[in-house]
């Protein structure tokens, strides 16, 4: 198992009615790998992530997690089989995912939020839950919040408890979709060192953003999607460093755009 | 013509009575009503499309006609159907009905505004159908909709009234015996008056204090 990657993407195809999302996308991401998903809006890449924790079906194509097929499998002739949901909850387990929202569920503390799944769907006593709970807090800096509801935490604070929600579980895959796009450019910095602490640690990490500084200092592998399609990938100095491609350039242009131009 | 408070005294171990049975029909009737509520937005929710349209027509009726209406042709109207029941036992079923199709209405409210993200999350930790049902749409529904909830719950009260015209001892009839057999509708509707009014402060005091419990679990910004 260990030469397998992590997550492999074949010839993912995802539909909306006529829209097409994702048009054959291929994607290995390796074990202990960061790898940041890149492009403008609408170009598919929340998509692809969302697909690969399974909140969206694909129409076409397969995803692997550790080498596992993850809802469909590949049939003798290379059609599709939906695989049952036990199993597909068994690989499900392996990934954790963190969203542009939070999402922590307002009626439950911080500590239990981190603490829920372990009781519902592990069996934990709910003392030993909120035990590991209360480590994961710390782990990302907010023992002290613990007894906090959602609505008295800042977004930072929220997110930062979503990942630890995410890791209490023990995933070896970490999905983050847009985790600093709400957040104030103040609270983002917070968020961030949590992700780079989790990258150190080794852990396997596929990351929606527009941290363009995050993607190239943390990033292992930049992927770059335009129009559903995989435009780019590499290492984020082959991506980023001249000579780049033409769509790079206009991308990073509207970075520049915004302003950051006139500090150059 | 005087306003005879000796009269209301005289007869208040049968006004007691008679509030008795309209507290125990209201808390019944309602509290029946939230839960067949509750079974028909599910079903109307996630159970196939044809259950769904064959629970539409019936909560729109409901929704649709006076309470009086329906009252009357359950009590009267049910006997030509093979349904016959005394006075409280259609007085209890006419209350469960009239308030499922209300409180089904105010569930479906509740399932909408939740969040889509919040189940989503639950689903990536592995939380089945159930298990989300239980532990995240019920809890935040019951935060979202406890004020529309008390709000219904106390028209469900005002709506016990009606069942008078059906001989059900609840206090308005009680009341209203009293009013014609001494002619005294003044003093009998005023105490009347005062005994629902108690009833209904009681009631949006207890959902108050409920929802000052619950407002730290308010939705966060974010």
């Amino acid at each position: 198992m260990t030469g397998l990657p992590a997550i492999k993407v074949e010839k993912l195809v995802k539909r909306f009615g006529k829209t097409t999302v994702l048009n054959g996308i291929d994607l290995v991401v390796e074990r202990g790998q960061v790898t940041c998903l890149l492009g403008p809006s609408g170009s598919g890449k929340s998509t692809l992530l969302r697909c690969v924790a399974l909140l969206e079906e694909a129409n076409e194509g397969f995803i692997e997690i550790n080498g596992t097929p993850l809802g469909f499998a590949s049939g003798p002739n290379g059609e599709r089989v939906r695989l049952p949901a036990a199993e597909t909850q068994k690989v499900r387990a392996h990934i954790g995912m963190v969203f542009q929202q939070f999402n922590l569920w307002p009626h439950m503390t911080a500590l239990g939020n981190v603490a829920e799944a372990l009781v519902t769907v592990r069996g934990m006593p709910r003392k030993d839950a909120e035990q590991r709970a209360m480590a994961q807090l710390s782990k990302v800096g907010l023992s002290d919040r613990a007894g906090h509801y959602p609505s008295e935490l800042s977004g930072g604070q929220q997110q930062r408890v979503a990942i630890a929600r995410a890791l209490a579980l023990d995933p070896d895959i970490m999905l983050f979709d847009e985790p600093t796009s709400s957040l104030d450019p103040e609270l983002t910095g917070e968020v961030l060192n949590v992700m780079r602490d989790l990258a150190e640690s080794g852990m396997t990490m596929l990351v929606v953003t527009h941290e363009i500084g995050f993607a190239a200092s943390v990033g292992s592998k930049i992927v770059f999607l335009d129009q559903g399609k995989l435009i780019v990938e590499g290492k984020p100095e082959e991506v980023f460093g001249k000579p780049r491609h033409e769509r790079i350039d206009q991308f990073l242009d509207t970075y520049l755009d915004r302003g950051a131009a006139t500090l150059l | 013509m005087t306003f005879d408070l000796d009269l209301i005294i005289l007869y208040l171990p049968d006004i007691f009575r008679a509030l008795g049975v309209t507290i125990l029909l209201w808390l019944a009737g309602s509290a029946l009503g939230i839960i067949l509520g509750f079974v028909v937005a599910v079903a109307r929710r996630y159970g196939p499309r044809w259950l769904d349209l064959a629970l539409f027509a019936p909560v729109e009726l409901i929704r649709g006609t006076p309470f009086l209406v329906q009252i009357f042709l359950l009590y009267y109207g049910g006997p030509f159907i093979g349904l016959s029941l005394d006075s409280i036992s259609a007085g209890l079923l006419g209350l469960t009905i009239y308030g499922a199709a209300y409180y089904s209405e105010l569930w479906r409210s509740g399932f909408v505004a939740i969040p889509k993200g919040h189940i989503e999350a639950a689903q990536c930790v592995g939380f089945n159908r159930t298990q989300t049902l239980r532990r995240i749409i019920l809890p935040e529904m019951t935060m979202l909709l406890l004020p529309s909830m008390v709000n219904m719950t106390i028209l469900m009260l005002k709506e016990t009234a009606i069942l008078s015209i059906i001989s059900v001892p609840e206090l308005t009839l009680a009341v209203s015996a009293l009013g014609t057999k001494h002619y005294a509708f003044v003093e009998g509707f005023a105490i009347l008056a005062l005994i629902y009014w108690a009833l209904v402060e009681t009631c949006s005091a207890m959902g108050r204090y409920a929802e000052s419990r619950l407002s730290k679990y308010r939705f966060a910004a974010s």
